[in-house]
């Protein structure tokens, strides 16, 4: 197997699982921070119960979030040493930034909340999981400005005398609007997740009619930062499409399998290319329905403006950048985009639905009993999200600089990768056993579980010494 | 501001990052290896742990922050030596990934099982990271065979087969005592942390493991010094005589053992840590200004001028970090102060 594929695969997968524990890491900090602030003005005993029995999920999965981390930061140089060469200059900036700032201020105070509830001031403690929720969420700012930079790189030169590309404009990379774009839809998927989550756990425990009186206030934030959220990454993702419209227009025709340059240009609903992925065989448009020039809407917010077409990308890139392939793999562009939007309209209708429907009687609704399921809505969407972003700027690393194909590690060979491929993958799958098996003990053990302390000692420790 | 004055102050910068990592994560590295060989009850292993519970984390951001300064500082540093020592690299963030995982799990069932397997993944975890890193420092003093276009070889010279190879030459014999010196200074380091953070009993066995396990590393570090004259340029870099740094770092972990016999854990904790810090700034002196010597050709060295970001980064960069490494510092240390009592094993003074 080819050493350049196995490596994609790699960052591809341990990319993916780390932004399985992202989202809900961003968001549900924001809710155990609120919840803990409203504890601490009311004193109000469901609120702490609250605090402590989200915090003890969001405990659980920040664990993952932050190891599967570390691989990311390595994984630039071990895996890809020549983008390191080629963008160091650049690119490293952010990475050292979101290390000193971020990490250090996530990692640094949820240790004090998580030990620090009765040894450190209650003022103190409540300011830590603030902080802790702030570090996370400016993590993300700068990873995604970092990320934000490969899909749109702005602030640069070529140095002809080294080969490589240089900043010349710091303000230029932290203004990158394409980062910020990513940064307001990334975040209000952070939220969105932590939302569905709190609605899908409150909603197990509203039908067995236990710890009403921390479920319900539950159920009712979870739907209403549910639908606020939800519109916002809708939003957030519209504006992604106008800003890629102008400045990735291959990556925007692929996702909609637009394959001729047409004004208006319509929005497809199913289409189905041929094996080449050059033309379409059967395909069913807007227009069909009678609405022409949605996807000229998507693209610019008007139902006339022109969208290029992937064969007149492929002819201008290659007058541009010499003989290539530069039409992503269409079939995931297409199909991820789909599932994503499909899914965050369901969310936006759920929330909906779910906060008008705190006015009745929710425990004895007989629908509760499937809302669990909703849980699951936010991941699939944001995986697709991902992979979309990432599959979509193919064949670039670096957006009409480099191309991932001369990123890789030259000295790495298919033994390396195939060892760390397989490592991570037992790995990852054993912390994905353990995280889902301890998320569902304690989602479904209620608040006493997790008021109970964890020091309490095991009744015997196999292999201690007497 | 000139640019060589830049590329010194971002290898100092990196160097602190380092030193402070080896002196901060050392002690926790040490005490997670000692977990379930000190730990007899689970409430002990519970109080092992709680001793760098609320700052393990933020002490190794210490290590990210290292990796990604060198990126941004030096991205030649950052590409040759992580994708050279790739299944090395790979096999440290397998032992940090178990490590940091059982800190937070282990606790969250009470399956006996479910505990020991988290606290001996602790225990495995934080030896493979501290033997790696340890080998990859002497490998990096020593000179590993780096190619004229600053890629990491093998010995003759020609594109290894896998990684494999490359891996087995990291383990060369000065790569495994460097390896091995680390393991035993963080060993005692972590066993005068815990002395330094119990009360009673649990102090007292912490004072006699740190003893016992100081001899142990004198016996390292002498071999690992003897074989940094046989193995690196020091000679022609420091002389016979290598000046007060090297000298004083041995100086500091001989007198640890003095304190460590008197129960004065402070003290001892205070010259050992300085041991470490003295010990990596011998490291950076020898290898300046290179970053990764060449063992292949002197000139193909990876040096702060041929490995290093454009003037305009590292001034941009100089400026965030003059404002927040201090803020940074100032938080961490003041989380210490927050933790700076004493810690029983017993189950009232152990919840979290």
């Amino acid at each position: 197997m080819d050493p350049l594929i196995l490596a994609r695969w790699q960052f591809g997968l341990t990319t993916v699982y780390h932004f399985l524990f992202v989202p809900l890491t961003l968001g549900i900090g924001w809710f155990v921070a609120y919840m803990q602030t409203r504890y601490y003005q009311t004193r109000d005993e469901n609120y702490r119960k609250m605090t402590k029995f989200w915090g003890k999920l969001f405990l659980i999965n920040f664990a993952i979030g932050v190891v599967t981390g570390i691989v990311q930061e390595f994984q630039f140089g071990m895996n890809w040493s020549e983008y390191s060469r080629y963008v160091g200059d650049i690119f490293g900036a952010p990475l050292a930034i979101e290390a000193l700032l971020a990490f250090f201020l996530e990692s640094t105070f949820i240790g004090i909340w998580i030990f620090g509830e009765g040894r450190v001031p209650e003022r103190v403690h409540l300011a830590s999981i603030w902080l802790a929720a702030i570090g996370a969420n400016l993590s993300a700012l700068w990873i995604l400005m970092a990320n934000g930079w490969m899909q749109h790189p702005v602030g640069y030169f070529i140095n002809e005398a080294n080969g490589r590309a240089e900043l010349v404009d710091f303000f230029a990379l932290i203004t990158n609007p394409k980062g910020w774009v990513f940064f307001w839809h990334t975040i209000s998927a952070g939220f969105a997740t932590a939302a569905f989550l709190i609605i899908g756990v409150s909603a197990y425990h509203i039908v067995r009619k236990q710890h009403l009186e921390i479920f319900k206030p539950s159920f009712r934030m979870g739907a209403l930062v549910g639908i606020i959220a939800s519109v916002m990454v809708f939003l957030g993702g519209h504006e992604q499409g106008v800003f890629m419209y102008k400045h990735q227009p291959m990556k925007f025709a692929s996702v909609e399998a637009h394959w001729e340059t047409s004004a208006p240009a319509d929005f497809s609903i199913l289409t189905i290319g041929d094996a080449t992925g050059r033309q379409e065989i059967w395909s069913f448009r807007t227009s069909q329905l009678g609405i022409p020039g949605v996807l000229s809407f998507l693209a610019c917010n008007n139902f006339e403006c022109e969208v290029k077409g992937v064969n007149n990308l492929q002819a201008e890139y290659e007058a541009l950048y010499g003989p290539g392939n530069y039409i992503p793999l269409m079939v995931v562009t297409y199909w991820t985009f789909r599932i994503m939007m499909t899914i965050g309209f369901i969310m936006i209708v759920l929330a909906a639905f779910f906060l008008w429907a705190t006015r009745g009687n929710l425990e004895n609704a007989r629908w509760m009993k499937w809302v669990p399921w909703v849980i699951a809505l936010p991941y699939i969407a944001n995986i697709n999200g991902w992979i979309l972003t990432e599959m979509g700027r193919q064949p670039w690393i670096v957006q009409g600089l480099l191309k991932v194909e001369d990123a890789v590690s030259p000295n790495l060979t298919t033994v390396d990768l195939l060892i760390s491929l397989i490592g991570y993958t037992l790995i990852y799958g054993a912390l994905a056993f353990a995280m889902f098996y301890l998320i569902k003990k304690y989602a479904t053990a209620g608040p006493e579980a997790t008021l109970k302390h964890s020091v309490d000692p095991a009744p015997e420790l196999v292999g201690a010494q007497d | 501001m000139s640019y060589e004055f830049l590329q010194i102050l971002w290898f100092i910068l990196i160097a602190v990052l380092w030193i402070g990592f080896f002196f901060l994560e050392g002690f926790d590295f040490g005490v997670g290896m000692l977990l379930p060989f000190f730990g007899k009850k689970d409430i002990e292993r519970r109080a092992v742990i709680n001793t760098i519970g609320p700052t393990w984390d933020g002490n190794e951001v210490w290590l990210l922050t290292a990796g990604g300064a060198t990126f941004a500082a030096f991205p030649h540093w950052y590409a040759t030596m992580f994708s050279g020592f790739y299944l090395a690299l790979f096999l440290l963030l397998v032992g940090l990934i178990i490590r940091g995982i059982s800190f937070e799990y282990r606790s969250k069932d009470a399956n006996p099982k479910w505990r020991n397997t988290f606290d001996w993944m602790i225990a495995v975890g934080s030896f493979l990271a501290a033997l790696l890193l340890g080998a990859a420092f002497a490998n990096l003093a020593r000179g590993v065979p780096i190619d004229a276009n600053m890629g990491v070889v093998c010995p003759d010279g020609n594109p290894c087969a896998n990684n494999l190879i490359v891996t087995f030459n990291l383990l060369n014999p000065y790569g495994l005592l460097g390896g091995l010196a680390t393991v035993a200074v963080f060993l005692v380091h972590g066993a005068n942390f815990m002395a330094l953070k119990f009360e009673g009993e649990l102090r007292e066995r912490a004072s006699t493991w740190a003893w016992k396990l100081w001899m142990g590393a004198v016996v390292a570090v002498l071999l690992l010094t003897a074989g940094t004259y046989f193995y690196t340029d020091i000679l022609t870099k420091m002389g016979v005589n290598p000046g007060i740094t090297p000298i004083l770092s041995l100086a500091t972990l001989l007198a640890t053992g003095y304190f460590i016999k008197g129960k004065r854990e402070g003290w001892a904790f205070i010259l050992l840590s300085l041991h470490i810090v003295l010990t990596q700034v011998t490291f950076f002196m020898l290898m300046f200004p290179r970053v990764m010597v060449s063992s292949l050709n002197p000139a193909w060295s990876l040096t702060i001028y041929n490995a290093s970001s454009s003037e305009y980064t590292l001034t941009v960069m100089s400026i965030i970090a003059l404002i927040f490494v201090p803020i940074v510092l100032a938080y961490q240390g003041w989380t210490y102060w927050m933790f700076r009592k004493r810690i029983t094993a017993d189950k009232k003074s152990l919840v979290y």
